[in-house]
């Protein structure tokens, strides 16, 4: 006798594994997931936006043979001496502490072979760092870990920081295990205890106050440095008008996909804005003031490729920073670990318990033996080669469009391939001239 | 022996703010002792900031916000009140306050002597690290707010939440305390205390007595996150 046709088990859509096994593990230990990254959800992003190209309406340049500049200058408002980078890609601020000194050496390598920028973080500046980055962006954060004059007059660029993408509001938590006494001596706290890094901070408290503190940095450092404000993708329009207030010279703009070392992983998929929802309200705001190149704007979350580059510039910013994809070119995550990422309980790709201290590839740890494992000179030209890739890719596209510098790229350069990234990138949806929230039909 | 030092006077009245700075930054570059006296101020912000080498200050009158902020090595003393953030960041020398202090006197300092005659407003000491503060009067609440390092003594009452997400740092109070911030416990004077306590007095110039004082400190729960500590957040 035939056997009764069965139907195939159904997975809730709501209740899928994934979700179940969070339950699991929350009712299990009683503590939210914290993890590093960013937000891993699927949210509207470059990808869904498309370069037009060169046709009977547009003349392009000849590939490989016309020139097309990269080239960025931030902190031209009141900074006396300027930052001039080659290319428009700069290294976000990550900290020591939540790094190695090996990967925070490779990153000033990295990015000063390639003529750009890197970026302190929480914990304060390293030799590492400073001695192997020609241009080097001093974090100024509310924990003001490791923070004192000297290393401030030593920075090339002072960047307050005010929120970031992965967590907007929100502070950050460094565990006892990766409190060596080297990373606790620089934070002035015992070893091994876990160091909360503040929301907020400590002498100010509004945009009106942070204008006296910039006054302040400006007369420590005899006007010299440019000042960056970095902010979460919050409210772009209005953050981005209260920095350019506050007397910024360059505004770093950090949407949802840009990653922390570590916080809830309910505050990175829940709280803040896609980068790409962020960059037209911001450059909004810029144009409103009569600011936009004269403040540079700076667009970070989520940036993988030349083309990503590419279509953040034609939406109006100046350059972009980049934190993930960097440790991803020096190693992080790379499939040769993968015996171990096992053995951690994730895979590669995956990983992202950078709090641990444990991370295969001696990237986001400070233990010894894992931190050999990073070869800091070989990371390091690994990065000036994934930069360079990605200056040559933005420069294919710009040269495609009819550019002879990337800055030229502009939002009419583009089409977006949904409504919801036509609506966020205000861009016309392919095949059409309209966007949501186009007016004047 | 008593060393006088020839006084130079900057005007605010008629000298701008980058002028008056750069003055007083390139003297104590010079490692020359020098002194200045800073005429009219009438609370101009970031007063004699990053200064960086021996150098005496004397701003004749009261300052804005983070006035002396950063400082190292300089004597810098307000003939009046100061604004938000004074001192904040200092790294060492010694800042004196003749009047009362705003919100944040101190804030993040590594290292010197912060000494306030009057009283000091909320958040005195937050996030410090490795200085030290005297208050002559009252200090306002959430002071020494994630106090790391350093010690934060008080002759007068502590507002509310004393100490809240206490480091390591040394909290004495004379007077009363109307509340203590999580993790802020109150704890022994040991014979050590009471030594650091008088060498801190003395060299404040604060008439009281290290055994009129009671000490608080971290009881060194929320080290490491714990969830069965999630009730006092």
């Amino acid at each position: 006798m035939d056997k009764t046709p069965q139907t195939d088990p159904r997975q809730s859509w709501t209740f899928s594994r994934e979700i179940n096994s969070e339950i699991r593990r929350a009712a299990a230990t009683g503590i939210y997931d914290i993890r590093g990254g960013g937000a891993k959800r699927r949210v509207p992003h470059f990808d869904d936006l498309l370069f037009l190209g060169a046709s009977m309406s547009r003349y392009p340049l000849e590939g490989y043979r016309e020139k097309c500049d990269t080239s960025v200058t931030l902190g031209t408002r009141f900074a006396k001496k300027p930052i001039e980078l080659k290319i428009p890609i700069t290294i976000a601020g990550m900290s020591f502490g939540a790094l190695s000194g090996h990967a925070k050496e490779a990153l000033g390598r990295g990015a000063t072979m390639a003529g750009t920028s890197t970026t302190t973080g929480d914990g304060g500046m390293t030799e590492e760092e400073r001695g192997h980055s020609e241009k080097l962006v001093y974090q100024y954060l509310p924990s003001r870990y490791g923070m004192n004059p000297d290393d401030l007059r030593r920075a090339d660029a002072i960047e307050i920081v005010v929120g970031q993408g992965a967590k907007p509001g929100g502070g950050g938590m460094l565990l006892g295990q990766k409190i060596t006494e080297r990373v606790a001596g620089m934070r002035d706290l015992p070893v091994g205890i876990d160091q909360r890094s503040a929301c907020r901070h400590p002498d100010w408290t509004g945009p009106d106050d942070l204008e006296i503190k910039i006054l302040e940095l400006r007369e420590i450092t005899n006007w010299e440095k440019p000042i960056y404000i970095k902010v979460g993708g919050a409210r772009p329009y209005y953050d981005v008008a209260l920095a350019v207030k506050a007397g910024a010279d360059v505004v770093v703009l950090d949407g949802m996909q840009g990653g922390t070392a570590a916080t809830q992983d309910v505050f990175i998929e829940h709280v803040g804005q896609p980068t790409l929802a962020c960059i037209r309200p911001a450059v909004q705001a810029l144009q409103d003031l009569g600011m936009h190149r004269e403040v540079q704007l700076v667009v970070s979350g989520g940036i993988r490729s030349g083309a990503d580059v590419a279509k953040a510039l034609a939406l109006g910013a100046d350059a972009v920073s980049i934190g993930t994809a960097a440790l991803v070119a020096i190693g992080d995550n790379d499939p040769k670990w993968e015996a171990e990422y096992r053995k951690l309980g994730s895979t590669a790709g995956a990983y992202d318990d950078w709090h641990e201290g444990r991370d295969p590839a001696g990237i986001t740890t400070q233990d010894p033996e894992l931190m050999q494992r990073l070869d800091p000179e070989a990371a390091g030209r690994k990065l000036r080669n994934y930069l360079n890739v990605m200056t040559l890719e933005c420069q294919t596209i710009a040269r495609a469009c009819g550019h002879n510098h990337v800055h030229n790229l502009e939002p009419e350069d583009l089409c977006a391939l949904t409504l919801e990234a036509a609506a966020m990138a205000r861009v016309p949806l392919a095949g059409t001239d309209w966007f949501p929230g186009k007016t004047g039909l | 022996m008593t060393m006088t030092f020839e006084k130079t006077v900057l005007d605010m009245a008629t000298t701008e703010l980058r002028e008056v700075n750069s003055r007083l930054q390139a003297a104590a570059k010079a490692q020359a002792n020098t002194a200045y006296e800073i005429a009219n101020p009438r609370g101009a912000h970031a007063v004699a900031v990053g200064l960086d080498g021996p150098l005496e200050v004397r701003v004749k009158g009261s300052a804005g916000y983070y006035c002396a902020g950063m400082n190292k090595e300089a004597s810098v003393t307000v003939e009046g009140s100061a604004g938000p953030g004074v001192a904040e960041n200092m790294m060492s020398g010694v800042v004196t306050i003749e009047g009362d202090a705003s919100q944040y006197a101190g804030a993040t300092g590594h290292g010197g002597l912060l000494n306030i005659k009057g009283n000091a407003s909320s958040r005195c000491g937050i996030s410090m690290k490795g200085i030290d503060i005297v208050v002559h009067g009252n200090i306002g609440h959430m002071s020494a707010f994630m106090a790391q390092k350093g010690n934060l003594v008080v002759l007068g009452d502590a507002g509310d939440a004393l100490g809240d997400s206490l480091y390591e740092a040394r909290l004495f109070v004379r007077g009363t305390v109307k509340s203590l911030g999580a993790d802020c416990i109150e704890k022994e004077m040991r014979p050590e205390h009471l030594e650091l306590l008088k060498v801190l007095l003395d060299k404040a110039g604060a008439a009281a007595r290290p055994e009129e004082f009671r000490r608080y400190g971290s009881a060194r729960r929320l080290y490491n996150f714990n969830i069965d500590h999630a009730d006092e957040y």
